[in-house]
């Protein structure tokens, strides 16, 4: 195992050749704010949360798929980083509806949690009051539009875990949205096993059980990572 | 208290809100007595019987969007007259449960949904201009009517937030909200 050494925010760090920054950052105990990221799927970076500056590189790079170099300089928490995660997350809430009071993942979220965690008490962009569906076809789970963020975690889980490849992402811009199968109701697409790893990976209430109310949704992600992880080792108890 | 600090003149509004805030602002129990002993309540739909928002005010709490012309006047009169505004709750930042409307577009879809078609039979539309405020198109967040100056987030924010926040400003001091106590939303 060959190691590559470098230093993110003023650390020192060696790890394992072909880590992500992500990686390495976590294993010096740095934290860096990820959403679509979850470990036991390929990672895709589409949120941009984790974005950090490289030395050498003017532009920014997604920790989640950037692979470490020898004597790479990282910076996670500069104020130009921190002040694009705060607007990351206002666009996401103000692109779709998220209205935390009534949802099924009130007070269990990773939106919410997020934007604690970046400081936004209000968002200094305009609420857009998208038109959106809730997909209620499928006879034990939900999908409400309004609360999707796009990160695909239900797209890769049900094509890389669970081998049905129900998901899919359609149409484009603000249009762009979660499709099941060929863009038809849920509950129409054969392909589904009613598994319901999706929901478990949602980081929001976009994907819910039916029967939720508010704040009753509790996604366990560590569930589907306890899955890959004994497929990948052959290792089924502990 | 200190006799040579003036109690500080309070204000709290209620907009289009389900008043949740201002019920978690009675929740501050018995720390209302001191409270009435720090500032002096001169305008509030629960601890005043003013009619018209006064001048002078240096603490305002703002709970609710801004939905229809009554509440546009009020929160322009309020903000010419308060010192400190603060955006009080989840409506008054997101425009929140009440702000769901937007998604209709515009007030005409709106009073049509709600009084012809879910009436049962004897469906009309509200109308009496002067006396029952007209709706806008949108619900909108305080701050994007009016400057705001503090905003804090929940529903209802609680009432350890609430104190949280007004303690410094009675002070004359600034309150930093951060983390999941303090400025979680829902």
């Amino acid at each position: 195992m060959s190691v590559c050494t470098l230093r993110i925010d003023e650390r020192d760090v060696a790890i394992e050749a072909g880590s992500t920054l992500l990686q390495a950052a976590r294993e010096a105990g740095i934290a860096i704010p990820t959403l679509c990221v979850l470990e036991g799927l390929s990672p895709v970076a589409a949120c941009r949360l984790c974005l950090v500056e490289v030395s050498g590189s003017e532009k920014l790079l997604p920790a989640c798929i950037t692979p470490v170099q020898e004597g790479m300089q990282v910076h996670t928490a500069t104020p130009r980083l921190q002040e694009i995660r705060r607007t990351v997350i206002e666009l996401l809430f103000t692109e779709g509806n998220h209205v935390c009071a009534i949802c099924v993942a009130n007070g269990h979220c990773e939106l919410q949690d997020l934007a604690v965690e970046v400081g936004m008490d209000h968002s200094r962009l305009p609420y857009r009051f998208p038109d959106r569906h809730v997909d209620l076809s499928h006879p034990l789970f939900g999908l409400d539009h309004n609360r999707c963020v796009l990160c695909t975690r239900c797209v890769r889980v049900c094509d890389e875990v669970e081998g049905a490849h129900v998901w899919d992402v359609g149409w484009r811009g603000e249009h762009c949205r979660i499709i099941a199968g060929l863009d038809e109701p849920w509950g129409a697409v054969d392909a589904c096993t009613h598994c319901g790893k999706c929901v478990e990976v949602c980081p929001t209430g976009a994907l819910f059980h039916k029967g939720d109310t508010s704040e009753e949704k509790h996604s366990d992600p560590g569930r589907l990572q306890a899955l890959v992880h004994a497929r990948h080792h052959r290792q089924w108890t502990p | 208290m200190d006799p040579m600090t003036p109690r500080k003149r309070l204000a709290t509004v209620w907009l289009a809100g389900c008043s949740g805030c201002h019920m978690s602002f009675l929740d501050l129990d018995e720390w209302l007595i001191e409270l009435a002993d720090l500032a002096e309540i001169v305008y509030s739909p629960i601890a005043s019987d003013t009619k018209t928002f006064p001048e002078g005010v240096d603490i305002c709490l703002v709970e609710g969007g801004v939905a229809n012309t009554d509440n546009l006047a009020l929160i322009q009169r309020v903000r010419a007259n308060s010192r400190v505004l603060v955006s009080f709750g989840d409506c008054a930042i997101t425009a929140n449960i009440p702000g769901m409307r937007n998604m209709l577009h515009g007030a005409d879809p709106v009073l049509r949904r709600a009084y012809l078609e879910l009436a049962d039979g004897s469906g009309q539309r509200p109308h009496a201009p002067g006396i029952v405020p007209e709706l806008l198109d949108r619900v909108l967040p305080v701050h994007e009517v009016v400057p705001v100056d503090l905003y804090l987030p929940g529903c209802p924010p609680s009432a350890h937030r609430i104190r949280t926040a007004l303690e410094p400003l009675l002070r004359g001091d600034w309150p930093e909200l951060s983390g999941p106590e303090l400025i979680r939303f829902g």
